[in-house]
């Protein structure tokens, strides 16, 4: 994924300025996207049903999840770090307004009603603690929408009425209709498939659209921009209106993946999680969450195996995961992208350096 | 002061009501209907102690944190990580040396040292880059936790209580009257009130030493500007590794008190880095008086809360927050 992506950047270095707004899709001309596009089309014939949903579905909801990170870390210059809460708050509601086990808690909502029901409630919930945050700049954002994260996580461990406590909520339903098990391994890989590959374009979309761009200005310089007219905070609400609708997204695919949600899939962790995710891939384009929750999830799956494999204590994934965050942090600001961009720069070096160069403090939009 | 009840005379107003009307709760006989409507006065005084000396607890902790955001413009999310690193330090000296002012001691100097290292080595690399900065120590804050699982695996500690402070001590305030007129006084554990002493004196002495000395002036100089600092010919690097220091020992300190208040484990490093967290939002960034406030609002909401809705004890901590946000973004104490 990373080729389609590196490519289309060095297209947009060597033709100088051009306006991104004017542009086709990206990587409509490039061979790898559609190589990369075919093969997740076709994984179902490559891979059996532990890679299929294990590996790649759990990575593209984590990375949808991620994503919407990255489009308010990348775009917006606002880290937050309740993008999962607000994934774990559509779940939540999936499982209270549809069926489960629990059926003194669950409404039994067919899914057509509860999905749609659960995506405005934490749009809602996900906009309003947006509006907190924006409030506040920068480094407070982070720490704002970290305790409304820690918050609901604790809050989620005492309410029994309508989260059950520390228990959760077991054997959500998943939707069944038109005779197909949707949860079934195939069609549930399809459905994942299909959101997050729309979230994917959506948010390629809204940054080359109007809004985006603008709130890329509001980013770069709020003060100028307000001057200039914008409604700088409106711009603000409003992403995090729409990066807590694709965060509700994969809440509501997550939920029917683990057709269970316990306030440990909240916790406070989970959330860190979601931003080493984006972090780690790179937040300045919206293919990095995917590659950097890819990562993740094949280090979680096969840490454990490989430490013993090479004689260390198998528990010790946390702290390799820690490890290979600072890496990153101090030796590449734009993720995994900025390394593979940089490496191919130093691989042709005539080429002028590019973004990466310019965005290098990527710290620089927060102040 | 008389500034704040000039310039808002009503909210001055209501607070000169809510602390008369607290006064009273807690020094006042409660008259049978009351005690029918709330329940008994012992439990809402307990909860009052409770809450007063957890406020102390979070301020240790979050004052240090305030501290290092004021001076370094650095989130040290990693600041819960060195509070249960110096509760795990205080529990081992405790335990192998049996002395609980040794345990103080060595944590404050272990921790410190850790802060220094961590300023020396990771932060000065990165100055000026905010966001950087607190990305760094949401890994270190992982690394840490990790290697602490590792080391002391996830068993909860609690740190002894040296025998001269263990006990009740009863306090002049009485909870009820006898059917035979007699008072009953309220009884309450001789190492929280000591404890709590001894963290109003580390405010005031972080007071006194901030605002009567020539280093506090330093430093406040440096939460102000500290470009205009530097350019004076001040030694600002060693004023950082200092503060650092400072900041990070009394979350050392912070964590063998928690260790003896309650216990040590896993998940602990979260919770305290949340309660910072939402104190320093409260009582303003940067701001030690604010910390004070924030901490004793905090620790006061969660235990009367704990007490009196306990489902929903988090829920209040929260909304204070987010009143806060909404009517002062800024914190209560912050100046700018």
């Amino acid at each position: 994924m990373s080729v389609t992506h590196d490519a289309r950047v060095s297209v947009r270095t060597a033709t100088g300025v051009q306006r991104p707004g004017l542009r086709a899709w990206p990587g409509i001309d490039n061979p790898a996207a559609w190589i990369v596009a075919i093969i997740l089309l076709i994984m179902p014939l490559i891979a059996n049903g532990f890679f299929l949903i294990e590996i790649f579905a759990t990575t593209l909801i984590l990375g949808t999840i991620a994503l919407s990170l990255m489009f308010l870390a990348g775009y917006g210059g606002m880290v937050s770090l309740m993008q999962l809460t607000i994934a774990g708050f559509a779940a939540y509601m999936v499982a209270v307004f549809g069926t489960s086990d629990n059926a003194n808690i669950s409404l039994g909502w067919p899914w057509w009603l509860a999905v749609p029901m659960a995506l405005a409630l934490a749009t809602a919930f996900g906009t309003l603690g947006g509006a907190l945050a924006v409030r506040t700049e920068g480094i407070y954002t982070i720490m704002i929408t970290l305790a409304i994260g820690a918050a609901f996580y604790y809050f989620t461990n005492q309410n029994w009425a309508i989260f059950n406590g520390h228990t959760g909520i077991n054997n959500v339903g998943t939707p069944r209709f038109w005779g197909i098990n949707w949860r079934a391994d195939i069609p549930f890989y399809y459905i994942v498939l299909g959101v997050a590959a729309l979230c994917y374009f959506a948010v390629e979309y809204i940054s080359r659209a109007p809004f985006g761009l603008a709130l890329q200005g509001v980013r770069d310089n709020p003060r100028r921009m307000a001057a200039l007219g914008f409604n700088v905070n409106a711009h603000r609400v409003a992403a995090y209106a729409f990066a807590s609708f694709v965060a509700a997204l994969a809440g509501v695919l997550q939920v029917w993946n683990y057709r269970q949600i316990s306030p440990g899939s909240v916790s406070v962790g989970a959330c860190i999680d979601i931003l080493i995710i984006a972090i780690v891939g790179g937040i300045t384009r919206p293919v990095g969450p995917y590659i950097g929750a890819l990562i993740f999830v094949l280090l979680r799956t096969f840490a454990l195996d490989f430490l013993v494999k090479i004689g260390l204590d198998g528990n010790r994934f946390r702290l390799l995961i820690g490890l290979g965050f600072l890496a990153i942090v101090f030796w590449s600001s734009d993720g995994v992208i900025g390394l593979w961009q940089r490496w191919r720069q130093r691989a042709t070096p005539t080429r002028p350096i590019g973004r990466s160069g310019q965005r290098s403090g990527q710290g620089s939009g927060h102040g | 002061m008389t500034r704040f009840v000039e310039r808002h005379p009503a909210w001055a107003l209501i607070v000169i009501i809510a602390i008369a009307l607290a006064l009273w709760l807690i020094f006042a006989v409660w008259p049978p209907g009351l005690e029918e409507a709330i329940g008994r006065k012992r439990v809402f005084l307990n909860a009052v102690f409770n809450g007063i000396t957890l406020g102390g607890l979070y301020f240790l902790v979050a004052s240090g944190f305030t501290l290092i955001f004021g001076l370094m413009r650095n989130v040290n999310l990693a600041h819960g990580s060195l509070y249960l690193f110096g509760g795990y330090v205080g529990y081992a000296i405790s335990a192998s040396t049996g002395s609980w002012i040794l345990s103080f001691i060595i944590a404050f100097i272990l921790t410190a040292l850790v802060g220094i290292l961590l300023q020396v080595i990771v932060f000065r690399r990165m100055e000026g880059q905010d966001l950087r900065q607190t990305m760094v120590t949401i890994g270190l804050s992982i690394v840490f936790a990790d290697l602490m699982l590792w080391a002391c695996g996830g068993d909860f500690y609690q740190i002894q209580t040296p025998s001269w402070l263990i006990g009740p001590v009863e306090l002049p305030l009485i909870t009820a009257l006898k059917s035979s007129g007699e008072p009953v006084y309220l009884r309450y554990p001789l190492v929280r009130l000591v404890i709590f002493a001894a963290s109003v004196v580390i405010g005031i002495a972080m007071w006194l030493a901030l605002n009567r000395t020539r280093i506090g002036m330093i430093i406040r100089a440096g939460v102000d500007d500290r470009d205009i600092l530097a350019a004076t010919g001040v030694r600002i690097q060693i004023v950082f590794v200092l503060v650092f220091a400072l900041g990070a020992g009394l979350a050392g300190i912070a964590g063998v008190v928690g260790g003896t208040f309650q216990s040590l484990s896993p998940g602990e490093d979260i919770r305290f880095l949340l309660a910072s967290l939402v104190v320093v939002i409260v009582g303003g960034m940067g701001s030690i008086p604010g910390a004070a406030l924030g901490a004793l609002i905090i620790g006061l909401a969660e235990q009367l809360g704990s007490v009196y809705i306990p489902t929903y004890a988090i829920v209040v901590t929260f909304l204070i927050m987010v009143l806060v946000l909404a009517l002062r973004p800024q914190g209560l104490l912050a100046r700018r």
